[in-house]
């Protein structure tokens, strides 16, 4: 009988092509995912190095990053300098044969929405891609990391990365959650806790009750997440939800391969007795709605609590940050956030733009209007949640309560010189990142599921959104 | 890539936890797909006076006491947040050659590591004094900080000894392309392919799951 492994220890097992000492593997790498971003990067300088893709059938790329979200959108951005990485990367992807999921296309949207979408992030791969996030794909069970240009273009080469073995972290959700709360309201719960390095070197495990009762989306936004808890990265076990997800996907195993890709994942899940360097348990039944008060994810309470005071915070540095962050945010020490004044909302992003996030957002936005003054944006994950929204009806909700509906793409998730939420200053937002100037100069961000952004939306003001939910 | 061995230089402080990429390179300051030119952009929004390139008299790397810094000190998650490797070219075309943190981000951590930065980890004790040292007027800022032995000299010349992976001081020292290490495992990355191909043949393209819309006109 072999002894006990995690799920993660399962899946890199079956990628070791060489062991390089120190504690370090030599790993295959399944999928290389690119974009417009740091994609033409990657390319251009393997092709300057004078090498070649090593398996362009096992890259995919998309454009979301750069490109506008407005309706109508084309090649020319608002983003200066735009067009340069556009044509860097169709330019480079053409030359090596990789497939793109351009403007225009019914499968184009942010690259960690579309990989589940098309099939193409599957349990037990290894998948790498230029951007942080890529963790988000740990939700289908896939183990997937961020990296730089320079790893990217390494990944492109040789089909491989070295990778240090992570520590082997498990995180229990255990009972049920209320309604009104959300997959994140749970990772921002534990980042609170734990900090934003809560998780640092380690892979991480997300189990339980309440992790096993959420969809694939939300296991993606917990996943999603795990680079903000410092984690190397996060994963779900994949599991009958996970499957069903899955299956008919175009880029899915099909028939026989499907049979025994499926075997092959049953088996994955972490055994009885399998040790975790560390393992932690939260009552999910306990959270409520989670909103960031400063400019870190762990500057988060929940909706109903106060604001910290600095003088609660140990050290120099944590209280040099905290200081910072209430100066920059704003932000009352002492004052609870719910009631504070928006002026903006804005739901997408690789952390919650998929059509189980928008159906949430429209429960409250249904026959209610966005309060005067607050500029309310969503951006759909891609161009099939759209569609789907669409056809739902839901693209009406949003619209006749005052939020403008949007292309797929990154968007206003980070400020890159171009698009803005004109001159708003406080934002609520369903995205990952709530650092200094990430949404644009001067702009406070409050991170918060879908369902708060849409209740503060229409109360104008931050909101419980459990006080706005129909029933 | 430039090795890293030793160097002595002045040190700048930072006594905050979770300084992000965005802010060592803000996204608006990245727009063109070169790698150089990024010296100048390093923390933009800290470092000039709001809508302007006039420099904050207030910011560390700005103050005459810390011209010319080659290593940064600060907290906690130092490069956390965003994959963006110009978060690294920026410190490097800037002058840094070195950061000391008690953690990093892991992604930022790995794209030092390849372009020749060396992120140094020390306990939090030893970061809050070598903070404390910088900032007292009464020292010259200077640290030395030696890859070999493994060692930051502080101001006052009290010495830390920091670890670091054989393989990443290795690579540092001799500014290693790990592209080629690994090409030239070219063998094995076949016969694993081979191998794995038996096992996981859904994973391969030609395993029969080609998808039917993926074809370009």
């Amino acid at each position: 009988m072999a002894a006990p492994r995690t799920l993660v220890e399962k899946i890199w097992a079956a990628h070791v092509v060489a062991e390089l000492g120190d504690a370090t593997d030599l790993l295959h790498i399944d999928r290389v995912f690119l974009h417009e971003r740091s994609g033409g990067r990657m390319l251009q300088g393997l092709t300057a190095a004078g090498r070649t893709v090593f398996d362009p059938a096992m890259a995919l790329g998309t454009l979301d990053h750069i490109i506008d979200t407005d309706p109508g959108r084309t090649d020319k951005t608002k983003f200066p300098g735009g067009a340069e990485f556009i044509a860097a990367f169709r330019e480079g992807t053409r030359a090596a044969g990789i497939k793109v999921f351009d403007i225009g296309d019914p499968a184009q949207g942010i690259v960690h929405v579309i990989a589940p979408e098309l099939g193409a992030a599957q349990p037990g791969l290894t998948v790498v891609c230029g951007d942080s996030h890529t963790c988000t794909l740990g939700g289908v069970g896939a183990l997937a990391w961020g990296i730089g240009v320079t790893q990217g273009e390494h990944a492109l080469a040789t089909q491989c990365l070295p990778a240090a073995r992570p520590k082997q972290m498990r995180v229990r959700f255990e009972g049920r959650l209320a309604d009104g709360v959300t997959a994140k309201d749970m990772v921002l719960h534990l980042i609170r806790t734990h900090g934003a390095r809560g998780g640092e070197g380690c892979a991480l495990e997300y189990a339980g009750e309440a992790v096993r009762a959420l969809s694939c989306a939300g296991r993606m936004t917990l996943c999603n997440m795990a680079v903000e808890f410092g984690a190397w990265t996060g994963i779900v076990a994949p599991d009958q939800t996970t499957f069903e997800f899955l299956q008919g996907r175009a880029y899915a195993p099909q028939g026989p391969q499907w049979d025994l890709a499926a075997a092959w994942w049953k088996t994955l899940g972490s055994d009885d007795g399998a040790g975790f360097d560390r393992e932690m348990v939260i009552d999910a039944a306990a959270l409520s709605p989670s909103v960031t008060w400063g400019t870190s994810s762990e500057q988060t309470v929940g909706i109903a609590e106060p604001v910290p005071l600095p003088g609660s915070f140990a050290d120099g540095a944590a209280r040099g940050s905290a200081e910072k962050a209430l100066a920059y945010m704003g932000v009352t020490p002492g004052q609870p956030l719910k009631g504070l004044a928006i002026d903006a909302a804005f739901i997408g992003s690789c952390t919650n733009s998929r059509i189980e996030d928008l159906r949430a957002a429209a429960r409250v936005l249904a026959g209610r209007k966005v309060a005067a003054g607050v500029t309310a944006i969503c951006v759909p994950g891609s161009t099939p949640v759209k569609r789907q929204a669409e056809a739902e009806g839901i693209d009406r909700v949003f619209m006749a309560a005052g939020f403008q509906w949007r292309e797929a793409g990154c968007s206003l998730c980070f400020y890159n010189g171009g698009d803005s939420f004109g001159g708003a200053r406080r934002v609520i937002s369903s995205t990952n990142r709530n650092f200094e100037n990430r949404q644009g100069p001067g702009v406070r961000t409050h991170l918060a599921s879908p369902l708060t952004v849409a209740a503060s939306a229409v109360a104008g003001v931050i909101a419980d959104p459990r006080e706005w939910l129909r029933r | 890539m430039d090795p890293f061995v030793r160097l002595q230089g002045v040190a700048a402080p930072m006594p905050i936890d979770n300084v992000d990429t965005d802010a060592i390179i803000p996204s608006k300051e990245t727009q063109s797909t070169a790698r150089s030119g990024y010296g100048e952009k390093l923390f933009a929004n800290w470092r000039y006076l709001a809508g302007t390139r006039e420099p904050d008299p207030d910011f560390v790397l700005n103050r005459p006491r810390h011209a010319g810094a080659q290593v940064l000190v600060a907290g906690r998650n130092f490069g956390c947040g965003s994959s963006r490797e110009a978060a690294v070219w920026a410190l490097s075309q800037f002058g840094i050659r070195a950061v000391i943190a008690e953690s990093y981000g892991a992604i930022f951590r790995n794209n030092c590591i390849r372009n020749g930065v060396l992120p140094v980890m020390l306990p939090i004790a030893a970061v809050e004094q070598l903070l404390a040292e910088l900032a007292d007027a009464g020292r010259a800022p200077v640290v030395a900080v030696d890859l070999r032995a493994g060692t930051v000299r502080a101001p006052s010349g009290a010495v830390f000894g920091f670890e670091i992976g054989a393989l990443e001081r290795e690579m540092l020292l001799q500014g290693a392309d790990e592209i080629e290490l690994t090409l030239k495992q070219r063998h094995l990355i076949d016969a694993f392919r081979a191998r794995d191909r038996a096992l996981r043949p859904w994973v391969y393209a030609d395993a029969g799951q080609e998808p039917s819309h993926a074809q370009d006109p």
